[in-house]
Formats: structure tokens, sequence, C-alpha cells
């Protein structure tokens, strides 16, 4: 067995696996802090109700989350030893400033904030909560910083003495903010903010299509709703476009294998739905004429780079890129016509709330959003193949050279096993939290709200008092 | 000091942080079975760790971090040569946080005690697969000249590697009772109190044989010992703290002996260390092919950086880290919220 190819395999599992649950728990967070806000506000219990609710579901979000995400930084060096040597000057620093910048921030206020409805006041409570969202996107800002210096490397020189040859730093600011870094960035926050507006999304509509919580469900669709359709169509019309053409400047070949283009060509169509065939070198489908053109270049005329202007040795796997970017921008079209249609629903005699067609739509959004991220980032990193640091360092030459074959086959027997359970675990324990629905406040408070500490001062000379219970 | 004796002596600050912090995790986790009994118990001693055990693991993402970003070789050799060793970790890390989310999610009895059964045995399996890596890495591994090292999982499971997971765990587990202690109260309080003296002889006598160990059989490591006989104050010390805990916790003054054994975990890294620098990795096969933290490292431009990232972000992460420590500080109340 070949232990590049497992290793592979098994960077893409663990990889994909871990990334179900990072965008929820920023886009679920963001949604808990605009809950915060709107309780902090009003004053008005059925918020607090549903923040005590979306805060278990969040733990479970994130419980499952750090335990697959500490895999991928320990994989780098297990799977990918000579990768590890080469990129560690660079990509190294950037990971260590995650974990303390970062990591820590989310980590550290994690327990006041699964811990803190009953023992803060709403403010304190909003702030632990906030820090730790904030904690959370800083982490991923970090995380695609790195990546995107993969994808677009820069700031570095190539050192062959001492060996082995590595990347050295020759400018931090650069290996920071390469080129592809920003609009990567703003489309990963967006792409999490509709997967977690879409996660309230659906489950209120559940709620309201089995007529359980129905009140709570109305108010917690009514904040849902609006943010999805507006992080949706951010995306869309935004972030979307801005990291096509970063593509379309740094990566032509991604761009060519994602649109199938195999000639180079003026007024280039866009694809929307199609099959690559790799042997004969065609794509067939349905396309826009000149669409292309216009979204890379903001010009109808202008001439796309097709596949015939690469070495074919250098193609990613096409159709596979090809697949997986179209379920995804497929998919962020449907995105905010769903979320259009609901907020006319909702301006047309409130009738979003009863609408079973409507309702079925938003329940199956969260299962939409997460396919359209997973599909978001395989097209990333495949469309990035046969490189792992592009253009610099081939993938086939980052694999650990002590690793056997055997070994990988076993690690990835135990991903696979290990995944599974913690998969159907986590959809089980969901499901269960779902259906029971938010609990009654006299049933989650302990105390009286106003007698929880409310500023910094309060919070540290209570500590002092012995606390009732 | 140099940036790469700098970088050195910050992996092991971080590292002890990590041993002393996510080390109290593991040794509630150890106890977790066997002084717990009842269901309110066990929800006690979770919750006793429920705040702060995923800020305490963050120890180790930036343990692993900083190796990465400082001394990327090290780094490579050590994860691609204890391959099937990791992916062990891997196993008892994952298995051990969703046990700890898990567990009180479904009421059900059978549910819960496979859970307190994974949590406390996957506590025991980290701290032994920690004991072994770190008695692998004071023997030596047989890394070659590009770094690369064939090694099985069975090599690795030396009786010395075996002897030294054998003390991490007793080690962890009196660490995290005296951590219990604190949270604790009642019967389930007691019956911790009365475990204590046998970790605490059983450490003594498991810690004396690697000692020796190390004295009869790692000559690098005894020969820098002798050639700078002052060094010897680290491991005294280390001894200090242990008595020092010892008579703190026959005075009930649970607090003071959880510091000083956090302190002795702390000396006992640092007294490894001291014999393996500049060693990151020492050869079996040639002293020449040894990864130092001299041609291991990142080049000054990145540990220059790096230091700054540091000095911009540890104050920080150390002032609200105690922050949460000292809001959580107390015994540990059940509440709707709790695991």
């Amino acid at each position: 067995m070949d232990p590049e190819l497992l290793s592979r395999i098994q960077f893409a599992l663990t990889a994909s696996f871990h990334f179900i649950y990072p965008p929820l728990s920023m886009g679920l967070g963001t949604m808990l802090v605009i809950l915060g806000i709107i309780y902090l506000r009003t004053k008005d219990p059925k918020w607090r109700q549903l923040s005590f609710f979306w805060v278990k579901v969040y733990a479970l979000i994130f419980a499952v989350g750090v335990a697959t995400g500490i895999v991928q930084e320990f994989e780098f060096g297990t799977n990918w030893a000579n990768y590890s040597r080469f990129v560690g000057n660079v990509f190294g620093s950037l990971l260590a400033a995650e974990g303390i910048f970062a990591f820590f921030l989310e980590g550290g206020f994690l327990g006041l904030m699964l811990f803190g409805g009953n023992r803060l006041g709403p403010r304190m409570w909003f702030i632990a909560t906030f820090l730790v969202v904030f904690g959370a996107h800083f982490s991923a800002l970090w995380i695609v910083m790195a990546n995107s210096w993969m994808q677009t490397p820069a700031g570095y020189a190539i050192q062959s003495t001492p060996e082995p040859v590595r990347a050295v730093m020759t400018n931090f600011w650069e290996v920071m903010f390469t080129p592809s870094f920003l609009p990567r960035i703003g489309h990963v926050f967006m792409a999490s903010g509709t997967a977690g507006a879409a996660l309230m999304l659906s489950v209120s509509a559940w709620y309201l299509l089995k007529k359980k919580h129905v009140e709570l469900a109305k108010a917690n669709l009514k904040v849902a709703l609006p943010f999805f359709f507006i992080f949706a169509a951010i995306n869309l019309f935004v972030a979307g476009p801005i990291q096509a053409i970063e593509v379309t400047n740094y990566q032509p070949l991604k761009l060519a294998s994602m649109e199938g283009l195999w000639e180079t060509q003026s007024c280039a169509p866009l694809m929307i739905v199609g099959w690559v065939n790799e042997a004969e070198q065609t794509t067939t489908g349905i396309s826009v004429p000149c669409l292309l053109s216009i979204l890379a270049y903001q010009n109808p005329q202008a001439v796309v780079q097709g596949l015939d202007a690469f070495d074919p040795d250098l193609y990613p796997p096409i159709n596979l890129v090809f697949q997986v970017y179209h379920l995804m921008f497929n998919l962020a079209v449907v995105f905010p016509i769903i979320g259009a249609l609901g907020i006319l629903f909702y301006f047309w005699k409130r009738k979003v709330f009863h609408s079973r067609f409507v309702l079925w739509l938003f329940v199956i959004t969260i299962f939409m959003a997460e396919v359209a991220v997973i599909s978001g980032w395989w097209t990333a990193e495949i469309g990035r193949q046969p490189w792992v640091v592009y253009n610099v360092l081939q993938t086939a030459d980052a694999v650990s050279p002590s690793i056997t074959g055997e070994m990988v086959a076993a690690s990835l027997f135990m991903f696979i096993a290990l995944y599974s359970l913690l998969f159907i675990l986590f959809l089980f324990l969901l499901n269960a939290k779902i259906q029971k629905g938010p609990e009654p406040l006299e049933e989650v408070e302990t105390a009286a709200v106003s007698s929880l500490p409310n500023t910094f001062r309060e919070v540290f000379r209570r500590r002092n008092a012995p606390r009732a219970g | 000091m140099g940036l790469n004796e700098l970088w050195f002596v910050l992996l092991v600050v971080i590292v002890a942080g990590y041993l002393i912090l996510d080390g109290f995790d593991m040794g509630v986790g150890i106890l977790h079975l066997f002084a717990a009994r009842s269901d309110t118990e066990r929800r006690i001693m979770l919750n006793s760790i429920g705040p702060v055990w995923d800020g305490n693991e963050v120890w180790l993402v930036l343990g692993g971090g900083v190796l990465f970003a400082a001394f990327p070789l090290a780094y490579a050799s050590l994860f691609s040569g204890f391959y099937l060793a990791f992916m062990l970790v891997l196993l008892v890390m994952i298995l051990r946080t969703v046990a700890i989310e898990f567990r009180s999610k479904r009421p059900g009895a059978a549910w819960r005690k496979t859970w307190d059964f994974v949590f406390s045995i996957c506590s025991l399996g980290l701290a032994f697969l920690l004991g072994v890596a770190f008695g692998d890495i004071l023997t030596g591994v047989p890394i070659d000249a590009d770094g690369n090292m064939q090694v099985t999982l069975i090599e690795l499971l030396n009786p010395f590697a075996l002897l030294v997971g054998a003390t991490a765990v007793v080690m962890f587990a009196l660490h995290g009772g005296i951590y219990a202690l604190m949270k604790t109260d009642g019967d389930l309080h007691d019956r911790i109190h009365r475990w204590m003296p046998r970790l605490m002889v059983a450490f003594f006598v498991l810690n004396t044989l690697v000692v020796l160990a190390i004295v009869a059989s790692r000559p690098l490591i005894s020969e820098r010992y002798l050639s700078h006989i002052w060094l010897v104050i680290f491991p005294a010390a280390a001894l200090l703290a242990l008595i020092l805990s010892w008579v703190m916790l026959r005075r009930g003054r649970e607090l003071s002996a959880f510091v000083a054994s956090g302190m002795m975990i702390a000396l006992l890294l640092i007294s490894g260390g001291i014999g393996m620098f500049p060693n990151l990795l020492v050869s079996t096969t040639d002293p020449a092919y040894n990864l130092t933290v001299y041609n291991a490292a990142s080049e000054p431009n990145t540990l220059t950086v790096m230091l700054i990232v540091a000095l911009i972000g540890m104050p920080i992460v150390l002032l609200y880290t105690a922050g949460v420590y000292y809001f959580f500080a107390g015994k540990t109340v059940l509440d709707p919220d709790s695991y």
C-alpha cells in the first residue's frame, strides 16, 4: 500500500470531517451574539430562553470541533514530515500565533459561556459569549491565513544550505497578507454566517411544522431569516466574486479546472451544470455565454486562459474540481433565493409561518449549507493539487519518508471507525436536544437574573461572599 | 542567551504549563472511576474540571505549534517517527474530550457508566503515553542523517519508557487528586484524601527508579549533571516540592499542596530539559545526527517574529486564564448548566 495515497485520503477525511463544525461554531456563535444583543436591549425573557437553548447546541458542536481539530495540527508532522520541514519557518509560526492569540481566547472563555448563564449577569454572560465567538473567528483567520500561504505563497525565500531545502521567512507581513488571504477569509466568514443562520432557521421552521414552541420559533425565525439572507447575498454578490477574481489572477489553472475550460478564449462561457471528460478533453453541459469573462475580468470580450495554456502534468483532477465547485456555486445561488422568498412570504400577511413548502425549504437549508461549505473547501484544496504549496512543493514530495503503508492504513481505519461513531453520536445528541427544544426559564434558572453579578467589579467582589446553592 | 536557547526555554515553559494544567484534568480522570461512586459524585468530579479543561488543552496545541515553528525539523522527525504512538494519543484525546461533553447529555445509567469508563481509561492512557514518549526522548531515537527513523510501537514500549509512563500516571493522579480535594467536600473529599498517601509513596518509589535508571544507563544526561554539579539543585528542588506538597496536605492547606505539586512537575521537566540540552532528539545511530536547538531550528527571522508574538500574547493569556480560574475557584456546585 502506498503511504502517500493513504495519507492523502486520511488528511482529506479528517480535514473534511473537522470542517463540518468550525463554520457552525462561528456562524451559530454570531447568531448567539445577536440574540444576546436583542435580549440586552429588550429584556424580553424569551430571548434569554433561546440563548440557554442555543448555548447547549453550541457546546455540542464545539466539543466535536475541538476533538477533531487537534488531529489536524498533529497530522502535518505525522504524515507530512517533509512538508513540515520545508514550511516550518513560515507556516508553523502562523499556527503558533493562532494558538497564542485566538485559541486561548476561545478555550479560556468557553467555560464562562457554557456555565455562565446562572453565574453571570446578562451583560457579563454576553461579553463571555462575544469573546468566545470573536476567538473562533480570530482562530479561523489565522488558519485561513496559513492555508492562503499554501495557495499563494509570498514573503519567503528558498534556502538550500544547510539541508534540507526549506522556505524561510523574508517578510512576515507578506506571509500574513498573501494575495488570496483577504478574499478567502471574507468568503469563509460569510459562508460560516450562512451556515449558522441556516441552523437556526432550520430548527425554527421544524418547530413551526411540528407546532411545538410556536411563539419562540416565530421569534427565532424572525431573527434568523434576515441574517441568513444577508450572509448568503453578500457571499453570492460580493465575497464569492472577489475570491473568483483572486483565483483568476493568481491560480488561473484552478479557475480553468473549476469551469472545465479547455481552450483559451475570449467571451468564455460560465457552466451551470456539466461533465468533464478528461480523456477526450471536452466539457459538456449547460452554459451561459461570455459570463465567465464578465465575472473574471468584468469584460465580455476578455480572454480567459484555458487548460491548454498549462502543462497537463500539473492538472488537478479536473472533473472532481468542476463538480464540487458547481455544487457549491449552485447552492450559493439557491440560498439568497430561499431567503428572499421567505422574506417575501413574511411581508405577505406573515404567510411564512404557515406555508409548509417554505418551512420545509428552511428545514433543509442547514444540510445544503454544510454541503456547500465542504464542497467549497474541496474546490480550494483539490484545485491546488498536485501542489501542496502552490507552484513550490508538490504533495508527493511532502509525505513523511519514515511511514509505511501499513501504518497509515491502520490509522486511517482508526479514523474511519472513530469518526463514524462520533458522527452518529453527534447527530443523536443534537437531534435529542432539538426534539426536546428550549426548556422553560424556570427550569434552567437557579437564581433571579437581577441577583447575578453584572459588572466586572461585581463579578470579582462576589467571589468573597459564599455562593448560594 | 541567544534566540535558539531562549526558544528552548520557552518550549519547556509551555510544555510545563500543559503538564501542570491538563495534568490535573488527567489526574481527575484517572481517579474518576475509583474515587467517585455515585452519579452525583462523578458529576462533581467532571464539573470540577468542566469550565477549564478546554483552555488547558490549548497548551498542548500551543506546544505543538511552537515546536513546529521554532524547531520544525524536530517536530517533523518526532511526529512522523512516533507515528502510531501519536495516533494512539489522538485516539485517547478525542475520546476523552467527547466523554466529558457527552456523558451527562443523556440520563441513562448505562450511557453514563460507559462514558465514565471511557473518560477514566483515556485520561490514564493519555498520561501513560505522554510518559512513554518522554521516556523514549530521554533514551534517544534511531534517527538517520535525514532525521527519519524506523521504529516500531513495540520498540517504543521498552522497559524504561514503560517505567516513565507508569510514573507519569501516578504523578498526574496525585496532582489531579490534590486538585479534586480543593473542589470537593464530604465523603468524596475524604475518599480522595485516603488515596493521597498511597499515591505519594508510589510516585516517590517509581520516580526514584527512573532517576536510578537514568544515572545507570543514560550517560549523556548523567554526564551533564556530573560536569555541572550545581545543576542538581533542580531535581533536588523537585524533591523538596514533593515533600512540601506532602506537608501542606497534612496541614489541610490544599491550595498550597496543589501549587507545590505543580512546581514539582515543572521542576522535573526542567531537570529533564537540562539533561537533554542542547539536544531535542538524540540519535542512537550516530551523535552527528542529533537534532539540536541549533540545527533543527527556524531562521532568526522567524524566531524573532515568534518572540514578539509570544511577548504580546502570553501576558494577556495568563491574565485572563488567571481570571477564569479565580472566578470558578471554590467547591464545585452542580446547577442546570453543569455536565
